[in-house]
């Protein structure tokens, strides 16, 4: 076994964008960065939609445009809500998306981390790959001092651990910082690479360049479930996947692939992605809990960032720029802290939770902290609207010879019944109130 | 739309794994009768992992998993799964994740 004797800045558990931002913010600086990923490669063991938010990126990485892997840059977004055999859309797409520096991409995640952690290396980062960290390392104060992991002898030891080890947090859950996620809070998403020839996904979307198009999904497709399902254009392929919330899926008995197939066969769904080739199939968890299912992110010697503490705004469907803001935002810490001369306390690393709360990584968590409970108390809803929107459209567009006020008597009939008055209004309220 | 045609070992079979044989990341903890979280596992794994045998228990065999996590959160109040991450290297390896 190899043993590493130097002692570390900073050691960072994970090759994601949590990680890698930070790895990178840290070794452009100066720091002696270690980072371990126990994948062969960073991003083999990574799963995302995958949509990148360029701010965050950029942020870090100022012209990443100039050799990132970039799939497509996003110019529409359809928002669809499905019955059976129906989608009632909300469609926004601009020309002012074509712009110089485009603001959403899509991305395929194993390309891009790996892109991302070259970018690690290049800053003087040092990256050991197929290396799974088992464990914090603690001095006799409970202050973590290093990690221990499957490769090395003894213990690696650094000033401070950046655990940006994803959702499944096992490094911080076993060293007690943070609890199992519950299935309540946490979503399965699976997800399929379907590829086509480039200038069919362009036809099929009413695309040309490198424009993109993105669909997410919800209604009838997540069978009663709270879950989505989504589209996303890539250069020459298509990523299609649905999600669940854990508990909804272990208690429905419904399996996550035929959840998929069903998806896909919707028939709003299935010509676009008719004849493709399916090159991988995956499945990873989603922290839906939001801000009150966090846990602590910060105390001696160690910053959680990321997945790993629940960063993700589940409304906006945004994960992977909290994660880039997160990790940037630790490492900056972390950078300041070693400018003053001052231990990585848990005085000390209190700064980053202030710096967080200041940018709109915990400004946007709080903001939709009631939402996870709304929905959880109201999955049946996520069910209702769309096939009342369905209704609605449906005979207000059928023309059968009513005339168009009994059509509309109708239709408020049909409503009202479905859902009646009270409950549309206390909806209605009810979402507000979770919004603001 | 039917649930039929839904094939996850043709699904699994485009993927790429390093399988770190005998050691299975994975293990169900010895049980006569399984709880209903773990009975769950047979139709909430991705990967269609966990399977009922013929004594009614519950196995795995963790050669097509995603390492997702979803079994161990089903199961973390039962303590029925012991759920580790794949020794450094090996497991599922996504070429496009």
């Amino acid at each position: 076994m190899a043993t590493i004797e130097e002692r570390f800045d900073a050691i960072v558990v994970g090759a994601g964008p949590a990680g890698n931002a930070a790895a990178y913010t840290m070794a452009k600086a100066g720091l002696k960065v270690l980072q371990l990923e126990r994948g062969e490669y960073p991003g083999s063991k990574n799963v995302q939609g995958a949509i990148l938010y360029a701010d965050a990126l950029e942020k870090i990485i100022p012209d990443f445009r100039e050799d990132a892997p970039l799939e497509r840059h996003v110019i529409e977004q359809r928002i669809w809500m499905m019955d059976d055999t129906s989608h009632t859309g909300m469609h926004y797409r601009s020309e002012d998306f074509n712009e110089e520096k485009p603001n959403r991409y899509t991305i395929i995640r194993a390309q891009f981390d790996r892109w991302f952690s070259s970018k690690v290396r290049e800053a003087g980062g040092i990256v050991l790959c197929e290396t799974t960290v088992a464990e914090l390392v603690k001095d006799t104060k409970g202050h973590v001092i290093g990690v221990l992991t499957d490769r090395h002898g003894g213990p690696l030891l650094a000033d401070v651990v950046v655990m940006a080890e994803g959702v499944n947090g096992l490094v911080g859950q076993r060293a007690g910082l943070r609890d199992e996620l519950k299935p309540q809070a946490v979503a399965l998403a699976v997800k399929e690479m379907h590829f086509l020839p480039q200038e069919v996904v362009e036809s099929r979307f009413n695309l040309s360049g490198d424009a993109g198009v993105v669909i997410e999904a919800m209604g009838a497709v997540s069978k009663g479930m709270v879950g989505t399902g989504f589209l996303y254009t890539n250069r020459e392929s298509i990523s299609v996947g649905i999600g669940c919330i854990v508990e909804d899926l272990a208690k429905s008995g419904v399996t996550p692939y035929s959840l998929l197939d069903q998806f896909k066969a919707h028939p709003s769904i299935a010509p676009l992605i008719a004849g493709a080739e399916v090159k991988e199939y995956a499945a990873h968890l989603i922290p839906e809990g939001g801000f009150r299912s966090m846990p602590a992110i910060y105390g001696g010697g160690w910053v959680v960032t990321g997945d790993a503490a629940h960063l993700v705004n589940s409304v906006h469907r945004e994960g992977s720029n909290l994660a880039m803001t997160s990790g940037r935002i630790a490492a900056e810490t972390i950078i300041w802290l070693k400018r003053r001369r001052e231990p990585c306390s848990f005085d000390n690393l209190a700064e980053y939770r202030k710096r967080l709360e200041a940018s709109f990584v915990l400004k946007d968590m709080r903001k939709y902290q009631k939402i996870p409970g709304l929905l959880h108390n109201n999955r049946q809803l996520l069910n209702l609207y769309p096939r009342m929107l369905s209704g609605v459209a449906q005979s207000w567009l059928r023309v059968d010879g009513k005339a168009k006020r009994s059509k509309e008597t109708e239709i408020f009939k049909a409503v009202r019944k479905q859902r009646g008055l009270v409950g549309l209004v206390a909806d209605g309220l009810r979402l507000a109130r979770a919004w603001r | 739309m039917s649930t039929q045609g839904t094939r996850i070992e043709e699904k699994l079979y485009q993927n790429r794994y390093v399988v770190d044989a005998g050691k299975p990341h994975i293990k169900v903890r010895d049980h006569d009768i399984p709880s209903p979280a773990l009975k769950s596992l047979v139709t909430a794994c991705p990967a269609s992992c966990y399977s009922l045998n013929e004594q009614g228990r519950v196995e795995i065999v963790a050669d097509g998993c995603m390492e997702c996590g979803t079994c161990r959160v089903v199961c973390a109040a039962t303590g029925e799964v012991e759920w580790n991450y794949p020794r450094g290297g090996y497991g599922v390896l996504f070429k496009f994740g």
